[in-house]
């Protein structure tokens, strides 16, 4: 029971990432019908940008944790969301209307230059974030184990509790989110609508960029450590997340995300942790086959 | 003393890739008159609605909205500027609610009178009201008709593009879309350029018209004239005056 809960609390910290992530696979898939495979990276470059925002706070002195994370996230998101735009603008937009897959294959080569550009940046060894935020509170003792949940945890679930609560409020209520909607449903509509079409397309990278750029810094301060690879699997995993919850779903993106995160925590846990990876992309398989459209995903059932 | 054209189409050449859809079409249409276009299936007219608002674009040609030149534009700075059309097939926002299309027609207009103009369409049609909540995707044609229409008013648009808006509904509600056409050129001033097929109905309710035989103005004159063409009476009406 201890160990259950223990490994329940951590799955639902890891999912969290996951679905940070998978939001934006999610979005940009339901607006222009396109898998982003350039995002991963996207959450990569966030987890660089937290790395070096951590460094310039810790030597202008600012010693408080909240602050420096504070900090750290609006300057990460800021910064990886100009990255999204830019990505979008440069390698997706001029392809549009051009043939189904070269904005895939455009996805993939924006992929290899951003893998590229960190690794020749940065160094290809891991590099160690330092430790921002210590310690915990033990929940409750059985078996001889402490189940314990981490600050680090609460904080990383807080955060996403928060973004997603708040990202889905534009989504539902604003006239973005409206926009955003009718770009996806009838995007030639929503031009004759007065829809800025481009610029909704725009500013849907840049949310998505912005919650990779979070999923990044808490990744970051989770693990301790990063590399200007960990867009690749972290990148994958949250684009199954996104499929397993019903692509073009946002609910389905969290849930998806969830889900992997306890699948990939209690097979390491239970079973074995070389095959963990194995145990999330069988899952993917299976629901591709039994219900592609996914948990969350939508049925057509409109007449239109 | 001529009217002073609101919309004047010249020259216009449309293409879908290799295949020319429109070749070199010119009309007018006056300020605060109903003009309508008429021609059988596949003649262009749908093209010539969308390439007005800039979808697709025209390859040659011009068109000039209130003196402006905007073929050139893009689509959403067209509709800026007072162009509102309600498109073949409608159109409406499937996963929408009937409130939130018709906050979508209101994407340009000013906030502060987003009030009034939604009571407005709700008493043009008590019908979109009672449904205010329901998914546009699970109206009925004639109540999409309807929303679509109210949609495009929300923008407070100066000329009005109506596609085939009697298009698979029955005669009644048919009736109810043309009662509401003449009311908004009558009471709120729009000018409206209505396609249709039905040309029985839309020429008897125009100032003015426009016959489109393969992408090309055929025929023009006004609505009476062309009801009385034995041209037009032959190709269109024989046996269509529901
Ligand atoms: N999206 C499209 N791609 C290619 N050809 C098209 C497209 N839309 C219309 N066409 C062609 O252009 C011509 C005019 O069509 P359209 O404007 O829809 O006519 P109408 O509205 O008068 O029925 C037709 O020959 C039609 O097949
Ligand atoms: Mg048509």
């Amino acid at each position: 029971m201890a160990y259950f809960s223990q490994q329940l609390i951590n799955a639902i910290t890891l999912g969290a990432i996951y679905g940070l992530i998978a939001i934006g696979y999610t979005m940009v898939y339901g607006i222009i019908g396109m898998i982003n495979f350039a995002h991963g990276e996207v959450f990569m470059i966030g987890a660089f940008i937290s790395l070096i925002g951590f460094m310039i706070c810790s030597l202008l002195g600012i010693g408080s944790a909240p602050l420096a994370i504070l900090l750290v996230l609006l300057l990460a998101m800021a910064f990886t969301a100009v990255y999204g735009w830019a990505i979008e603008r440069l390698a997706y937009r001029p392809l549009r209307g051009s043939f189904r897959l070269a904005p895939l294959i455009s996805a993939i080569g924006v992929s290899i230059v951003l893998q590229n550009y960190v690794q020749l940046a940065q160094g290809a060894r891991p590099k160690p974030g330092g430790q921002i935020v210590s310690g915990g509170y033990n929940l409750f003792s059985a078996d001889g184990f402490d189940v314990r949940v981490t600050w680090l945890q609460i904080i990383i679930v807080a955060v996403t509790l928060v973004l997603m609560t708040g990202f889905t409020w534009v989504i539902a209520r604003t006239p973005l989110g409206r926009q955003q909607r009718a770009c996806e449903q009838d995007m030639k509509m929503a031009a004759l609508l007065g829809v800025n079409v481009n610029k909704t397309i725009s500013l849907t990278f840049v949310m998505g960029a912005a919650l990779a750029a979070v999923a990044g810094m808490l990744f970051l301060m989770y693990y301790g450590v990063i590399d200007f690879f960990i867009g690749f699997l972290a990148g994958i995993k949250a684009f199954t997340a996104a499929v397993l919850g019903g692509i073009g779903s946002l609910p389905g993106a969290m849930l998806g995300g969830l889900l992997i995160g306890l699948i990939e925590v209690f097979w390491a846990g239970y079973f074995s942790s070389e095959y963990k990876d194995v145990a999330v992309f069988a899952i993917l398989v299976l629901v591709l086959i039994f219900r592609p459209t996914g948990l969350l995903g939508k049925p057509e059932i409109e007449k239109v | 003393m001529p009217d002073q054209n609101i919309l004047e189409v010249r020259e216009i050449a449309t293409f879908y890739g290799a295949i020319q859809a429109l070749h070199g079409v010119d009309l007018d249409v006056a300020k605060g008159e109903i003009a309508t276009l008429i021609g059988a299936n596949g003649a262009g007219k749908s093209t010539l609605l969308m390439t007005i608002c800039g979808s697709p674009r025209a390859q040659s040609g011009s068109i000039r909205f209130d003196g402006e030149e905007i073929v050139k534009l893009p689509t959403h700075e067209i509709v800026r500027r007072g162009v509102a059309q309600v498109p073949e097939g409608r159109r409406i926002f499937p996963r929408m609610s009937v409130f939130e299309n018709l906050q979508m027609g209101a994407t340009i207009s000013d906030p502060a009178h987003f009030k009034q103009d939604i009571e407005r369409v709700f008493a043009m049609f008590p019908r979109l009201a009672e449904r205010r909540e329901q998914r546009g995707g699970t109206l009925s044609g004639g109540e999409q008709q309807m929303l679509a229409i109210g949609r495009a008013l929300m923008s407070r648009p100066r000329l009005l593009l109506l596609d085939e808006p009697s298009l698979g509904l029955a005669p009644l509600v048919v009736q109810q879309i043309f009662e509401a056409i003449g009311r908004i050129a009558r009471e709120e001033g729009v000018t409206i350029f209505l396609v249709e097929q039905n040309a029985y109905h839309a020429l008897r309710l125009a100032n003015r018209g426009y016959v489109l035989v393969n992408g090309r103005v055929r025929l023009s004159g006004t609505g009476a004239e062309l009801l009385a063409n034995a041209e037009v009476r032959a190709a269109y009406l024989e046996g269509g005056q529901t």
